[in-house]
């Protein structure tokens, strides 16, 4: 297990995100020559309710920056990486932002999880004119809520991710469809988004059952999943989740049950070998990044787990027990050479060109895999300030995920009248 | 004299300190006094009447929809959105107190507990409407207060400062009044009051009216102000904060409410700087503070060095 | 599922709920009745039960029974221990001033999570239970173990109840209840009495949470529900009442059972809230408690 210990100087964080020997770059009085860091701010969920997700978005980061320094930084500075803590809490997220464009002096600001602590933020940032990359899957960016200044580059947002799950639920698992999630955006995204999505493969949604936020036993709504369902599809998150599989387990039993279809946010960071889960073999997942590496990785894919120090399996190389949140992690790292890619277009110098690394973003269209992308390639519209992906879909066995498909980037596109470039700055 | 001087002083500093430090300062100096103003309210409540809620989040969330619901549905401006604020707070406060007003003392507690998770889970329930926990971003239209916009640094201090200026030489005369005196008989001894010719419920109402008009104020500010409204500020936390900076501060005491807003935002803001462990540093520092001054910053003032402090 | 069926799930469910309830509010309930202090750490000391469930489960080899049992000690003694010395140190130093408690109970609060973060993690992690018993009904299936909760939580009840009726130890806890200042004069060591307390009920949270945690898991920020929901059912039952505070687990726990089968989920969550809140504005005192 791994532990920091109770006083870990968040300094230290800092320096580790430095290649070795570059760390006297950010000391005062930089050395003869060498450019100032380009100093990006991390808005990080270290403790609160996103704290499991936090840690691993934390180390992707870190490794992300020290194989940028190590190939000569960006645009020729080294990276800086200023993690602070936004307790996964929205008024907090605000003041975060603040701070690193503040005092901090960050250039841009990135790595926001958790959908209510982006909205909570985005206008702070927008106000301050400071750019801000979010690792959050929300639809929240692509759906025109927000402002000019905020992107999300690094991973596909619900909507999408979906929408491509629906032709596969329907022509592999079945068409009528119970849907368990969460009582808060997160799940209705699901809830609305898959209910279309569905319907346009001639299934339906046959009941929706939100569960309130706070509840830690799940077994009394069961019995309100309709006999006849051929799929119950289940998006529960939080640490309640390992008690929402069990029961469901002891609920059917060695009775009929429909098949099941999950997302992995319900078991990210949780061992899928845990005692309780043997209820979930043979059932599938999403998953935006698979856990378990496929037969067919490429050398990308290798060296990304070797980068974040993660095994085969998705844990920790220190750690087996120690298990990541595989399926997001990857948007911290993309997103981090999304901003290499920007800065390098637009000759970005201090803040007061941040206007045009903003529109040099909105031009980006087509991220190819490779180093800089081991989840797969991405396209990116910069109407929608958003990125698209492919998605896979994998199967328990043995309780292992194991890729059974995979959709395109195509699959995921939608139109919606979204169209930041026609906002003001 | 004395006490109008000092706090006339302490706003004319706070006026100067938003207007001379640099712009970060001047933004968390707004958001301290919007949460001041809050923890005002709820000090009329609990350190002048004794009445000590757990629900007070839902005064707070109530001014706070109450404003931002109307700007975000029907485009409203800020100042209608500000009144209907105040009178969201006010009104939610009227119907509940009506109710948890009939217990007193833990009971009380547990009775505002209860009733603010259930509008918090019902703000959650109508997540169409309101968002739900994500909430949702107030228009830049409706941030507009006398043709300013408040999401730019100087005008969002102004506006914060006057709201916690207004609150606090209110609640000053407030407490110095005839009234004042019946809030603080109830609290010292209810019997008493009750003999002296008062009636406790209507007494409390009225306070917990007063008490929740503020916090909707505050609430209604902070959506306008910062641009967000959403389900986390109905949560239990912002029930235990306006308790903990008035605690902190000095319960009973005019000031004790920005002191302690303004502490624990600074002692947050110097832990997270220090550690990343930072949650244990300022659990340790609230410790330690109330070994050294029980009754808050403020109450050890006025046990030690100026008994008339209001 | 036909409506007799859906009704005994509910019922069942509703019970289960109400055991774990009084497991973790059996030990509010002492500290709150025999000190009116509002521990606002309580709810940390329940946490704390169970990541040492987790910690012992990894420590002891053998079948899961053992590790079960070996917590089932351990937990109280030492979360018993840390709580004695929050008292020590600092309840005992306020003079239990109710007020200055809340304040050093946040701040305790605030340290024990980040001490959890630090040395256990952000991770929900799962207990495995001392016996792996399922049993099938026409209907549906359920955890044996659940069961067993029920039964613990009748005993551990049970246990405090003569505990507190029938030895010397409870009667100075009950006249230290009713008058510490008689108690004094009768020569009883009130803050002897105090530190044992507010040990017993942070031992008996603890207690609860490793028989609780197989059923759920272990997660740094899981003692935040057992908190409020501890002080209501405490509240509710009427203060110092054992009697009291059962009867409130079971009417906290049936509602809310039987109401979520009427409602979808949230909804029902709103209600049976409003409907136990409503308990206390027409009976202020509490189900048990003396008329004020």
């Amino acid at each position: 297990m791994t532990t920091t210990s109770l006083f870990t100087p968040s300094r230290r964080r800092v320096l580790q995100g430095m290649g070795a020997g570059l760390a006297t770059a950010a000391l005062p009085g930089h050395v003869w020559g060498q450019a100032a860091p380009l100093k990006i701010g991390f808005q990080l969920h270290r403790t609160g309710i996103g704290a499991a997700y936090g840690r691993w978005y934390e180390r992707t980061t870190t490794a992300a920056a020290a194989a940028i320094n190590a190939a000569g930084g960006i645009a020729g500075r080294q990276v800086e990486i200023l993690y602070e803590d936004d307790a996964t809490d929205p008024k907090r997220g605000a003041e975060v932002v603040e701070k690193l464009a503040g005092p901090s002096g960050c250039d841009l600001i990135m790595g926001t999880l958790f959908s209510h602590v982006v909205m909570g933020a985005a206008p702070r940032a927008g106000e301050l004119k400071i750019p801000y990359l979010v690792c959050s899957e929300g639809y929240h960016v692509a759906s025109g809520a927000l402002n000019r200044w905020v992107l999300q580059p690094g991973i596909t947002d619900v909507r999408a991710q979906i929408s491509t799950m629906a032709p596969w639920v329907a022509s592999t698992l079945g068409k009528k469809v119970t849907m368990v999630f969460p009582d808060y955006a997160f799940g209705h995204d699901h809830r609305d988004f898959f209910t279309t999505a569905i319907a346009a493969q001639g299934g339906e949604v046959i009941a929706q059952i939100a569960i309130p936020p706070t509840e830690t036993s799940f077994t009394r709504y069961f019995p309100q999943i309709p006999a006849e369902t051929e799929v119950l599809y289940h998006v529960m998150v939080g640490p309640a989740v390992l008690t929402f599989v069990k029961e469901l387990g002891e609920f059917y039993g060695t009775g009929a049950k429909p098949a099941l279809f999950g997302f992995i946010d319900s078991l990210e960071a949780v061992d899928t070998a845990s005692p309780g889960l043997e209820f979930l073999e043979g059932s599938h997942f999403w998953e935006g990044h698979c856990r378990a590496k496929p037969a067919d990785a490429g050398e990308a894919e290798t060296a990304y787990r070797a980068a974040v120090g993660v095994d085969d399996n998705g844990a920790s190389v220190s750690d087996a027990k120690d298990v990541s949140t595989y399926a997001h992690m990857f948007s911290c790292w993309e997103t981090l050479y999304f901003i290499k890619q920007a800065v390098e277009a637009s000759g970005y110098a201090g803040p007061a060109d941040r206007q045009k690394l903003v529109e040099a973003m909105e031009a980006v269209t087509d991220l190819p895999e490779g180093a800089e992308r081991p989840q797969g390639p991405m396209r990116f519209d910069g109407k929608k300030h958003q990125a698209f992906g492919v998605q896979n879909i994998s199967k328990m066995e043995g309780g292992k995920l194991v890729r059974v498909h995979q959709t395109t980037i195509e699959e995921g596109l939608y139109d919606n009248d979204t169209d930041y470039t026609a906002m003001s700055f | 004299m004395r006490a109008w001087a000092v706090h006339l002083a302490v706003l004319a500093a706070l006026l100067a300190a938003g207007l001379l430090l640099p712009g970060y300062h001047t933004t968390n100096l707004a958001r301290i006094l919007v949460l001041a103003t809050f923890a005002a309210g709820y000090n009329l409540a609990f350190g002048y009447t004794g009445l000590l809620s757990l629900g007070h989040a839902m005064f707070f969330a109530a001014g706070m929809y109450a404003a931002a619901l109307p700007a975000w549905h029907w485009g409203w401006p800020a100042a209608p959105a500000l009144l209907a604020g105040t009178a969201g707070g006010a009104l939610m406060a009227l119907a509940t107190g009506a109710l948890a007003l009939r217990t007193a003392g833990v009971s009380f507690m547990i009775v505002t507990l209860m009733f603010a998770q259930a509008f918090a889970l019902a703000i959650l329930y109508f997540n169409g409407w309101t968002g739900g926990d994500e909430g949702f971003v107030i228009p830049s239209a409706s941030r507009h207060l006398f043709g300013t916009s408040l999401a730019a640094d100087t005008p969002r201090f102004l506006a914060a400062w006057s709201l916690f200026a207004l609150g606090l030489l209110l609640s000053l005369a407030l407490v110095r009044s005839r009234f004042g005196r019946v809030m603080v008989a109830l609290r010292e001894n209810e019997e008493r009051a009750r003999m002296l010719g008062i009636n406790p419920f209507a007494a409390k109402l009225k306070v917990l009216v007063i008490s929740g008009a503020w916090s909707g104020a505050a609430g209604a500010a902070y959506a306008l102000l910062f641009g967000y409204a959403g389900g986390s500020f109905a949560g239990i936390q912002y029930s235990i904060l306006p308790m903990l900076y008035v605690l902190l501060g000095g319960a009973g005491t005019t000031l004790g409410a920005v002191l302690g807003a303004g502490l624990m935002f600074y002692l947050t803001e110097f832990a997270s700087s220090v550690t990343s462990a930072w949650l244990f540093l300022v659990g340790l520092v609230l410790v330690v503070l109330v070994l050294f001054a029980p009754k808050g910053i403020l109450g050890w003032v006025r046990a030690r060095l100026w008994r008339e402090l209001p | 599922m036909g409506f007799g069926p859906f009704l005994l799930l509910a019922l069942m469910e509703g019970l289960v709920t109400a055991a774990v309830l009084s497991l973790a509010a059996v030990g509010l309930s002492l500290v709150f009745g025999v000190m009116r202090v509002v521990n606002v750490a309580h709810g940390e000391f329940f946490m704390l039960g169970a990541v040492i469930a987790w910690f012992v489960a990894g420590l002891v080899p053998g079948p899961a029974w053992m590790a079960f049992l070996a917590a089932l000690v351990l937990a109280p003694l030492v979360v018993g221990a840390l709580a004695a010395a929050v008292d020590g140190l600092v309840l005992k130093r306020l003079n239990y001033d109710p007020e200055a408690t809340i304040v050093a109970t946040i701040g305790v609060m605030y340290m024990v999570q980040q001490a959890a973060l630090s040395f256990y993690g952000p991770d929900a992690r799962p207990v495995a239970a001392p016996f792996d018993w399922r049993f099938q009904l026409p209907w549906f299936g359920y955890s044996g173990y659940k069961l067993f909760v029920v039964a613990a939580a009748v005993a551990v009840l049970l246990a405090v109840w003569l505990g507190m009726t029938r030895t010397r130890a409870g009667l100075v806890m009950r006249a230290t209840q009713v008058d510490r200042d008689v108690a004094r004069a009768f020569g009883i060591d009130v803050e002897r009495v105090y530190m044992g307390t507010f040990a017993l009920g942070a031992g008996l949270a603890a207690m609860g949470a490793v028989l609780y945690v197989p059923i759920s898991q272990a997660h740094y920020l899981m003692g935040h529900d057992p908190l409020l929901l501890s002080f209501i059912v405490v509240i509710i039952g009427g203060l110092g009442s054992l009697r009291g505070t059962l009867v409130a687990a079971l009417v906290i726990g049936l509602s809310d059972g039987v109401i979520s089968m009427f409602f979808s989920p949230t909804l029902a969550k709103i209600l049976a809230t409003l409907l136990v809140a409503m308990v206390l504005v027409f009976r202020p005192q509490g189900l048990f408690g003396a008329k004020a």
